[in-house]
């Protein structure tokens, strides 16, 4: 007989496999209930809708991050090619002519970014780490050239809507984040790409050899991220009506966070959009709960940085009981 | 034991007695006795797989036996890991160099065991002179200064041996060493071999090359399945003694073809195929559809390179490659597939399988493409060919999406077949495919490679394994050291195990 593990066979483990693929979500539930029980202020919806727009701009981001992520990449330059979409697209929207224009072309500049920092990694062959430190430093530096060191303004910002108005009770940032995440998860799970970004992120060296086009599925991965984060750098610059040189300084870190905490692996191959979601809500509310309950911001940092650890310690412990 | 330097004891230094070792239900070895004498040169061969890394293992303490003893100097001995192994006298050489590229050669001689001076710092000149010692009694040509990385693999050799003999080694394992030196460097070696051999120390030769053993071998223990084949005597010492103990009974009744097939026209032929690293030395060969051709070989005779080349996974250094009559030279993977080579890996884990997907996606994986409508995937489609799949190949699972890691190793191996075979392929290259699987599934595996050679798919068939290769082909290849030493073909006599090893260990055929 071969053996083959199947659920049916041990009854415990469907109960295992449901808190395995409930990932963080048990997490994000405790941290809502915690700040509910702390403080008032926080469970009424206002305060769910400040949530959902805090959380919105680090989604965009994060959902770009978790497919790199998935192909044992990273993406450092995440908020680097915000700030320069960001400066890009309000000076765009001060000329006459391309005023017009200037989201979709502040997209494709982060677009083409991204594939080109993809095209670097698939087929030069250096480690992504390197690559998008590289260009994580060097867009800095180009996004502060481009607003001449200051910060580019324009009170009557064509696009403003992005950052201010609403859909119903819904702010359009938290719309957009939303239909990013639905976009990202039907593209992952129901398209050939995101099929070959699993393969190409649990086993690269299978995946070439049942002959998946490997480099330009990652120059896809890339170009995708970029799309998002210059898609974040819009929705930035929209809410505050000017960007800067400085702006998305230390997002992707944040993204990352989210995407980890979202329980997608960094060996490739294994998570999804939905975890990434979580994950960023949890980040959301514990900046909004601690800043609610008059924490300061230095504690917040130190709150959130052991809470990354503690997240995915617990689901590593979880999941190598799940493995047993 | 320095007594032991002068006057050669004859007694043995080591016993393995009944040693045993399970891997989950597989038993590699099977109660094998293995006594090693002071100042001799002992040979250990055997097919791969026969168990000689696994018992060497053993002795190296990288995993313990499941039972059997072990002596060594006359004494009870129990391997714990391999530092204390190295700190009784035992020193293992492995295939690959295990030296510290970036440091010196001293450095990596007396690496954890550094010389220091009252503050406890590095005492460099110590070190050095240290070195030279070890060196001056095997080449004292080679710079205690120099890098590692700086030295030829020959001399990097010398000093693995030296940085064993400073550990005072006994018993000194070497797993084919000769394997990348050149003639010279390796006559230089058996100089070397035969000077620590006359010194005292033990020697535990493991080589592919029948040459070597009449060379330097005073005796021999061939492993067979697990199982000591038989040990020879230096007086017994005999080509086709050793290979007669090499070849195996067929594992499982599955008896020898003994008509071939109808051939149909030519689908794949190489002309002269060198790789660019040296291990493919101008292989012509040619499979014709609905033949099963057999690649036989001993590990490193080149046969998985050959077939990474036809598969376009790795680039060709010369010669060509013709398939269907048409000349190609693939430079991916993909574009052999789009032309019907297919390949199914040597190794399903890290180079066949997606291990976190389920079978859906496995399969999926190939049919995306021609499965999808503006790169959306037809899921319903691509889950129902997978059930067909699954269910061809008779696949046991709990379900189309349990991650594929879950698989027992035939189940494994019959989705990577249904994969590939979702292809349509007119060559199929098989790299072992029935490695690590169960008897059962063998039977399964056999009766699909004998049905798609009835649809009319040229087979290239990779195995280790001779009653497999005599079961399942019409013709055999055998490689040799990167060259093609012979096809045996069916049609014009009866195959035996006994021909395909001695073309493997480089020994032409005897005239019939």
């Amino acid at each position: 007989m071969t053996s083959v593990s199947t659920p049916q066979n041990r009854p415990r483990v469907p109960v295992r496999q449901l808190l395995k693929s409930l990932g963080i979500l048990p997490m994000l539930l405790g941290v809502i209930l915690l700040f509910a029980l702390l403080t008032p202020k926080f469970l009424t919806a206002d305060n769910g809708i400040n949530v959902a727009r805090q959380a919105s701009i680090n989604l965009v981001l994060a959902a770009g991050m978790t497919f790199v992520i998935l192909t044992r990449g990273i993406d450092l330059a995440a908020g680097s090619v915000l700030g320069v979409s960001a400066v890009i697209s309000v000076m765009l929207s001060l000329t006459p002519v391309w005023s017009v224009g200037a989201v979709p072309l502040s997209l494709a500049v982060g677009a083409l970014l991204g594939a080109g920092t993809g095209a670097v990694v698939a087929y030069a062959g250096l480690p992504p780490f390197i690559v998008t430190l590289g260009t994580y430093t060097a867009l800095r530096g180009a996004a502060y050239l481009l607003a001449d060191g200051k910060t580019v303004i324009n009170n009557d910002l064509s696009f403003a809507w992005i950052g201010n108005d609403y859909l119903g009770p819904v702010p359009w940032l938290v719309v957009i984040a939303g239909l990013v995440v639905i976009c990202s998860g039907f593209l992952l799970r129901k398209t050939v790409l995101g099929l070959h970004i699993y393969a190409v992120g649990g086993n690269p060296e299978a995946a070439r050899l049942t002959g998946i086009n490997v480099g330009r599925t990652l120059v896809l991965v890339y170009a995708l991220s970029g799309l998002f984060s210059a898609l974040g750098g819009v929705m930035s610059a929209s809410r505050l009506y000017s960007a800067n040189g400085q702006l998305g300084t230390g997002y992707e870190l944040d993204a990352i966070a989210a995407v980890i905490l979202g329980g997608t692996s960094f060996a490739g191959g294994v998570g999804g959009i939905t975890g990434t979601l979580y994950g960023a809500l949890v980040i959301a509310v514990l900046n909004n709960g601690l800043t609610l309950m008059n924490v300061s911001y230095f504690w917040q940092l130190v709150v959130k940085g052991l809470v990354i650890v503690l997240a995915v310690a617990i689901d590593r412990l979880r999941s190598r009981h799940a493995a047993d | 034991m320095v007594a032991g330097m002068q006057g050669a004891p004859v007694g043995p230094i080591l016993e393995m007695k009944g040693i045993v070792k399970r891997f989950g239900g597989v038993t590699v070895l099977k109660g094998v006795d293995f006594v090693v004498r002071s100042a001799e040169v002992h040979a250990l061969m055997g097919e791969n797989g026969a168990g000689k890394s696994t018992l060497m293992k053993i002795l190296g303490g990288v995993y313990p036996p499941s039972a059997g003893t072990l002596h060594y100097q006359g004494r009870l001995f129990q391997p714990a890991d391999p530092r204390t192994v190295l700190r009784a006298g035992i020193a293992l050489i492995h295939q690959e160099i295990s030296l510290v590229p970036h440091l010196t050669v001293a450095e990596n001689l007396l690496l954890g065991d550094e010389p220091r001076n009252r503050l406890g710092l590095i005492d460099r000149a110590a070190m050095r002179k240290r070195a030279r010692v070890l060196l001056s009694r095997l080449d004292d040509r080679i710079d205690p200064l120099a890098r590692v990385q700086s030295l030829s693999i020959a001399e990097q050799q010398v000093v693995e041996i030296a940085r064993a003999l400073r550990h005072d080694a006994r018993v000194l394992v070497m797993d084919e060493p000769t394997a990348a030196l050149t003639e010279r460097e390796a006559i230089r070696l058996f100089a070397l071999i035969e000077q620590v051999r006359s010194q005292g120390t033990a020697l535990i030769y493991i080589t592919h090359r029948m040459a070597e053993i009449e060379r330097l071998a005073d005796r021999v223990t061939v492993l067979r399945d697990g199982e000591v084949a038989g040990t020879l005597d230096r007086p017994q010492l005999d080509r086709n003694r050793i290979i007669s103990l090499m070849v195996g009974r067929p594992l499982f009744d599955h008896p020898d073809r003994t008509t071939s097939r109808q051939r149909g026209p030519q689908v794949l032929g190489t002309q002269a195929l060198s790789d660019k690293k040296g291990r493919v030395n101008g292989v012509s060969l040619d499979v014709h559809a609905g033949e099963i051709v057999g690649l036989a070989g001993l590990m490193g005779a080149g046969r998985s390179e050959f077939a990474r080349m036809v598969a376009g996974i790795d680039p060709v250094g010369g010669g060509s490659v013709e398939v269907e009559g048409v000349r190609v030279s693939f430079r991916t993977p993909l574009a052999a597939i789009r032309a019907g080579v297919a390949y199914l890996p040597e190794d399903r884990k890290t180079q066949g399988l997606f291990l976190q997907l389920g079978a859906d996606d496995n399969i999926a994986v190939n049919l995306a493409g021609p499965t999808s409508t503006g790169g959306v995937l037809r899921t319903a489609e691509l889950r129902s060919h997978a059930q067909r799949a699954v269910d061809a190949f008779s696949i046991r699972l709990a379900g189309l999406s349990q991650p594929s890691r879950l698989l027992s190793g035939g189940n494994q191996q019959k989705l990577l077949f249904a994969r590939s075979l979702s292809l349509k392929p007119r060559l199929l290259i098989l790299d072992e495919p029935t490695r690590g699987v169960d008897i059962g599934a063998k039977q399964e595996i056999y009766r699909k490679i004998e049905g798609i050679a009835a649809e009319g798919v040229a087979l290239l068939v990779i195995s280790s394994e001779l009653p497999e290769l005599l079961a399942l082909c019409d013709r055999i290849a055998v490689l040799h050291e990167g060259r093609l030493m012979g096809v045996l073909d069916r049609r014009q006599a009866t195959l035996t195990q006994e021909q395909i090893m001695a073309l493997a260990t480089g020994h032409a055929l005897p005239p019939s």
